[in-house]
């Protein structure tokens, strides 16, 4: 059987499995938010690097192969990390205190767990476009992270091709596929798999208003 | 163009110097492609807006370079001349005019493109003189012809530039005397080329594709400018003995936008082969730096927003509409083709043990002499300033934005793959230079070229951005400078090259020229 090393741990791997695919089946934790089991991998947040046999990867995109070293968790990939949910942080609009999503939000999690504890960075305060035209389902693009998730399972869970991502670089920014651009135009419904997997509060279902109890959310 | 996305948007573009959000659903539609995806594109290019620009679009070259010869100055004075602001189209429709990355003209700059042509040499007199055409409503092809004139400026020619006209090899001899001559990449990552195209071969496919990247558009790169000037033909030849090495029908030559005065002489080329068996395709940019990455620029070619592809699979295995795609740049189709026509032997005596051959070198910035330097591989720093009448000089930036910045105690380095690799892009600075200010030019770079599918690059590149703003303006914090060096540890975790390159060179000018810094430090 082929293996890795994982700081230190050697795990077996099936012929195809990514980095992050046989660290999840070894029980090895890996920080990640655009990475999704049952989606293909995007590689895109990079808050799963790792370091292979010297070089940064993210697990979630790079292929396992037989002897390779990964370093996971050390003390320069835990400030890679660090920075990298800093800088999710800043160029958006992330208040937790007033979102919905607060306390089963991925991003958030994720900076609890790193030991986030101030922004470090300047905060860049976005104004995106917000669309609040369906009567059921809310799109805060200030706080979209582009992990392309919707996208995905509105595409192929869903089969309705509802979101696109558009723009470049700083500029970048999620889409609605209709003519006018605006999600009432659209078929999405409160149900759909893209709403349900949006790891942050970007896509958010109307008509609720912080209905579970601090305590017994997701993260809590 | 046909129903490739990309060429029909810039052709939309062109006619109408926006593309309608109207255009954008009727593209869609026809093509059968979801609205976001050309929405994505018109929003992702450069050269496609959204927004109606003037009946003059004008984009000044806003490379270091063009810096250096005075091209701020001349922004403004156009500007001033037409009543307009920078990016803002004229109330009555004329003008629009905005800035663009390097248009690789850097050897006869300042430079700017008007509805997508370049006009260099820019003066005072030539920027007047443009202000008033555009007043008078004359349109660009009625201008005076010297206006458009490139200069090639080749100053040092040598094995690429000799006429090869031996017996042209093919197929697996080639291949052995590509290996023999030991050719690898020109565009600096130094792949070795024999490799390349025997992999593509032997990997699973109905179909395969060669494809040309002339999308050169690192900062003070013009070579491949040069050469489809001169060497088209070669070229050709190369992508053909390519093509009929690993099994391909069709090619495609990416070219990047900023070479569109070329498309005539391009086109007439391409008339001019006689190849059934293997047709090329010209596809054009429209002003994305990234898209000189090999698997961004496949995604361009397939019509999408130029994102560098998750990597394994590569391009010759998984390239082009999934298929095995040789990507090579101009230089290294043109190499293959003179090894081909027996050239092999003496590309092998030339260069260094493993940086075989020569390389050509565009040198701009503070020299008499810039231009096209063809030098055997080991060359040093020093042999290059010394050959194109530089003195005095400060610093020297090999590689562009993306590559290193070297003082005068490293001027005995060479350039090739074992001490430093580049695709050719040589930037000269005298002692009169504020290398901050080349620092700033390349942040601003990399911030505008990212392409922002990944945490680090895009947002790092904005913050090392800021920062450089802050230390220009002269309200710069020692945080600042502490933060520009250590971006460059989340950089690395960068999706591609682009962002994991991207403050190498500012960190190197900061650490090698701190008396520049100081000012802009409170």
């Amino acid at each position: 059987m082929k293996t890795v090393s994982l700081d230190g741990a050697v795990v077996p791997f099936a012929e195809g499995q990514t980095v992050m695919e046989c660290a999840l089946a070894a029980n090895i934790s890996i920080p990640h938010l655009c990475f999704l089991p049952g989606f293909l991998p995007h590689g895109s947040c990079r808050l799963c690097t790792v370091k292979i046999d010297g070089r940064l990867a993210s697990a979630c995109t790079q292929p396992a192969m037989a002897g390779q070293h990964v370093e996971i968790d050390t003390e320069e990939l835990r400030q890679v990390r660090l920075s990298l949910l800093r800088m999710l942080f800043v160029e958006g609009n992330h208040y937790c205190p007033a979102c919905e999503k607060s306390g089963s939000c991925r991003l958030q999690k994720a900076a609890y767990d790193e030991g986030m504890l101030d922004l470090h960075y300047r905060p860049w305060y976005p104004k995106r476009k917000m669309d609040a035209s369906h009567p059921d389902v809310l799109i805060d693009r200030d706080r979209c992270i582009f992990c392309e998730l919707c996208v995905k399972a509105s595409r192929d869970v869903d089969g309705k091709n509802i979101f696109g991502i558009s723009g470049r670089g700083i500029d970048t920014h999620l889409v609605v596929n209709s003519k006018s651009g605006l999600l009432a135009d659209t078929d999405i419904s409160a149900q759909d798999r893209a709403v349900e997997v949006c790891p942050v509060g970007a896509i958010l279902v109307k008509g609720r208003g912080f209905e579970i109890p601090i305590g017994k959310r997701l993260y809590d | 163009m046909g129903s490739n996305p990309l060429q029909l948007l810039i052709a939309i573009q062109k006619a109408f110097n926006h593309v309608p959000d109207d255009a954008i659903c009727r593209v869609a539609s026809a093509l059968g492609l979801p609205i976001s995806r050309i929405l994505g594109d018109v929003e992702f290019y450069s050269f496609l807006s959204r927004e109606p620009l003037g009946t003059y679009s004008v984009l000044m070259s806003d490379s270091i370079t063009d810096w250096m010869l005075g091209s701020r100055e001349l922004f403004l004075r156009l500007c001033g001349n037409l009543g307009v602001s920078p990016g803002v189209t004229r109330c009555d429709g004329l003008a629009t005019v905005g800035k663009t990355s390097c248009t690789g003209m850097c050897d006869q700059g300042p430079a700017l493109l008007v509805n997508g042509i370049a006009v260099a040499n820019l003066t005072d007199e030539r920027i007047d003189a443009i202000s008033r055409l555009m007043e008078k409503q004359i349109p660009p092809v009625a201008w005076p012809d010297e206006y458009f004139r490139v200069e090639s400026n080749i100053r040092r020619r040598g094995w690429l530039f000799q006429d090869w006209q031996g017996p042209i090899l093919e197929g697996e001899v080639l291949l052995q005397e590509m290996t023999d001559a030991g050719l690898r990449g020109r565009g600096g990552a130094g792949f070795p080329t024999a490799k390349k195209w025997a992999s593509c071969r032997d990997a699973p496919g109905s179909e395969r594709y060669v494809v040309c990247n002339a999308d050169e558009g690192e900062p003070g790169t013009f070579k491949d400018r040069v050469l489809l000037q001169h060497c088209a033909g070669r070229l050709f030849e190369g992508m053909a003995l390519c093509a009929r090495t690993v099994g391909a029908k069709r090619g495609f030559l990416y070219v990047r936008g900023e070479y569109r005065y070329l498309e005539a002489h391009l086109e007439a080329q391409l008339a001019a082969r006689r190849d059934a068996d293997f047709e090329i395709e010209l596809h054009w940019g429209a002003g994305a730096y990234i898209c000189g990455e090999e698997s961004a620029l496949l995604e361009s070619i397939e019509g999408k927003r130029g994102i560098p592809r998750v990597r394994p699979p590569f391009p010759v295995t998984f390239g082009l509409h999934g298929m095995p795609t040789v990507v090579d740049n101009v230089e290294t189709f043109c190499a293959a083709a003179a090894i081909a026509a027996g050239g092999g032997s003496e590309f092998r005596s030339l260069g260094t043990a493993g940086s075989c051959g020569t390389k050509l070198l565009s040198v701009s910035g503070d020299c008499a002499r810039p231009g096209i330097y063809e030098y055997s591989f080991g060359v040093s720093v020093s042999q290059i300033l010394e050959d194109c009448g530089a003195g005095n000089v400060l610093a020297v930036q090999v590689g562009g934005a993306a590559g290193s910045c070297l003082d005068a105690s490293e001027f005995g380095r060479k350039i090739c793959f074992e001490d430093l690799p580049t695709s050719g892009s040589v930037m000269v600075f005298d002692r009169t230079r504020d290398m901050r200010e080349a620092a700033l030019n390349f942040s601003r770079f990399f911030a505008h070229e990212s392409c922002g599918f990944c945490t680090p690059c895009r947002v790092g590149t904005g913050i090392l951005a800021q920062a450089m703003e802050r230390i220009s303006e002269g309200r710069g914090t020692e945080e600042d400078i502490t933060e520009i060096g250590d971006l460059g540890g989340i950089l690395k975790a960068s999706h591609c090259g682009l962002g994991q390159s991207a403050n190498r060179a500012v960190r190197d000018m900061l650490r090698k020229f701190p008396e520049h810094f100081e000012g802009g430090v409170n």
